[in-house]
């Protein structure tokens, strides 16, 4: 006789992934963001990183599991680099904590509501840096280049969308 | 416990934020060491994350070169020889002009020996390839492929032909971490070439580097090259940095000027550096053997402008009056000195003395009248090559 058990939406919109899937594409993003730069100086405006942290946020729709996974990207990621680590750090933590709140209330697999997602999560993450870099730290010398930042969060967006779409095929429904 | 359950997940987030404003509170405070501002367990999460990402880097540039330089290096190795040959012709041509340039120096060396001045000369470097980058624009930071195997340690300066690119950070068994000069983080000892103001040179979160902590100087203008001072104990002395690109009065921290130093070595497109994995106190070895040989030489060349007649009249180079520039077109003369005649004639005086066939042993010598000189010995052209001309 077969068991019959009741689920929320969210637990049951709620996907998973394999664990090479869940390890080598962060892995394979932050390679990537080092490397690209090398090509052109001009590549180090793209953020991979927060891509993948967007993506398996909204993908899991599980807060804990957001904040998790965007703390752990943005810890390598500051241990790659210069920077204190912890900033990129609590920023991705933020946004994987808020995205995947997100998921769970909105339809966040159509490609407009993505669009905007990532949009204003770029968006955000420059304001939480500068925040950070600039209240936490204490770099009075770091300046916020809005102009920069909204050319940022728009070519991130568009190198999104084609990543969120080849990442979907990855995804295991629960 | 419903409390934890129902607000777990703010918990778990605020649990996260605040254990890594923690860490950064740790991490920012004053360090002990100023060359090494990471903590150890700072230190232990970057070789980890370092150790992870390295071999898919390496394996990544490889894979990268032998698509991208593969073919084109099989092409250019047929003409390999003859660029060799030429470049090493060229390295002699080079080695013979830094000889010159050492020996101009020599004397201001001297001079700083009078002051106990401690010089450092680059003796041995280790070329290395750019594998990566911190992937960031706001910290600036090179992967290269040469590690503590290969003798990189901490601290070690980085340059290229151009200029200087920055300091070795962390150092792993096969790779290493370079902090560029206009990182937020990285500092080093300048000096201004043309005013010889020393200033301390750090990077900006734009990416820049910039002199800071000089207050407004008129002499101070665009163009003017900047160069290691070698008082930060990491970059040599003399170094090339960059030029000045601009002065204006820093908003942040007044009444100091914000002075912008464009990089000799271009940072955005760096592929192989030169880490300076030692220095010492003299120059070393070859450029020693190069500056005794240029200063034999030298000595060699004073002594046969010294010595006229040794040269050849129909030389077009002229042995007297280095002086006097030569005259285009007219060919320099020869002219042997000759002393002025005597007023009054002695036993001395040349000419006076009687031939040898006239002379007895153990008889007086008269002093006879002085030979009258040839009227040909006056003339001015005289062929070197005579006996007379050596006398």
């Amino acid at each position: 006789m077969a068991t019959r058990s009741y689920m929320s939406r969210r637990e049951a919109e709620q996907q998973n992934f394999s664990l090479p899937v869940a390890l080598f594409v962060p892995l394979a993003a932050l390679l990537l963001q080092m490397m690209l730069p090398r090509l052109s100086p001009r590549f180090a405006i793209l953020d991979l990183p927060l891509i993948i942290t967007l993506f398996f946020a909204i993908s899991r729709r599980a807060p804990i599991a957001g904040t998790i996974t965007g703390a752990t990207i943005g810890i390598l990621q500051d241990a790659l680099s210069s920077t204190p680590i912890g900033v990129n750090g609590m920023a991705k933590s933020l946004i994987g904590y808020a995205a995947a709140s997100l998921g769970s209330r909105i339809d966040v697999d159509n490609t407009a509501t993505r669009t905007l997602l990532t949009f204003g999560f770029s968006l955000l993450q420059s304001l939480l840096i500068f925040l950070i870099e600039r209240r936490l730290l204490g770099l009075t010398g770091f300046h916020m280049l809005w102009l920069h930042e909204l050319l940022r969060a728009v070519i991130n967006t568009a190198v999104a969308l084609p990543i969120y779409l080849s990442l979907n095929s990855t995804r295991k429904q629960l | 416990m419903d409390f934890l359950l129902r607000f777990r997940n703010a918990l778990v987030l605020i649990t996260v934020l605040v254990a890594q404003a923690l860490a950064l509170a740790v991490q920012v405070r004053t360090p002990d060491n100023a060359a090494n501002p990471d903590s150890h367990g700072v230190r232990l999460i970057r070789r980890w994350t370092t150790g992870v990402i390295a071999p898919f880097e390496r394996g990544a540039h490889s894979i990268g070169w032998v698509l991208r330089y593969g073919w084109s290096n099989y092409i250019d190795l047929r003409h390999v020889r003859q660029q060799n040959a030429e470049l090493q012709q060229q390295i002699t041509r080079m080695r013979l002009n830094e000889a010159a340039i050492s020996e101009d120096a020599l004397e201001g060396r001297r001079l700083q020996a009078l002051l106990a001045f401690k010089q450092k000369y680059v003796a041995t470097t280790v070329a290395a390839q750019v594998i990566g980058t911190s992937g960031s624009d706001l910290t600036h930071v090179l992967t290269i492929d040469k590690g503590s195997r290969q003798g990189i340690k901490v601290d070690q300066a980085v340059i290229t032909p151009d200029g200087i690119v920055g300091k070795v950070r962390d150092v792993f068994a096969d790779t290493a971490e370079v902090l560029e000069i206009n990182d937020p983080t990285s500092g080093a000892g300048v000096v201004l070439a043309n005013t010889r103001i020393r200033a301390i040179m750090r990077g900006t979160a734009a990416g820049r580097a910039q002199i800071g902590n000089l207050t407004a100087d008129s002499r101070i203008k665009p163009g003017e090259p900047v160069i290691t001072s070698g008082g930060d104990q990491i970059y040599p002395r003399g170094l090339p940095v960059g030029t000045v690109e601009s002065i204006a009065p820093d908003p942040d921290h007044q009444p100091y000027t914000a002075i912008v130093v464009h990089p000799a070595a271009d940072l955005n497109r760096i592929n192989e550096v030169l880490v300076i994995t030692g220095t010492q106190p003299d120059l070393p070895a070859d450029a020693q053997q190069d500056l005794a040989t240029a200063q034999a030489q030298h000595a060699a060349d004073v002594a046969a402008s010294q010595l006229p007649g040794l040269h050849d009249s129909d030389a077009q180079t002229p042995t007297t009056g280095a002086t006097t520039p030569p005259t285009p077109g007219v060919t320099p003369t020869l002219t042997i000195p000759h002393p002025t005649p005597p007023l009054h004639t002695d036993r001395y005086t040349s000419g006076s003395t009687p031939p040898a066939s006239q002379l007895a042993p153990g008889a007086h010598v008269t002093p006879t009248e002085p030979v009258p000189e040839p009227q040909s010995r006056k003339s001015a052209p005289k062929d070197s090559t005579s006996p007379d001309a050596t006398q």
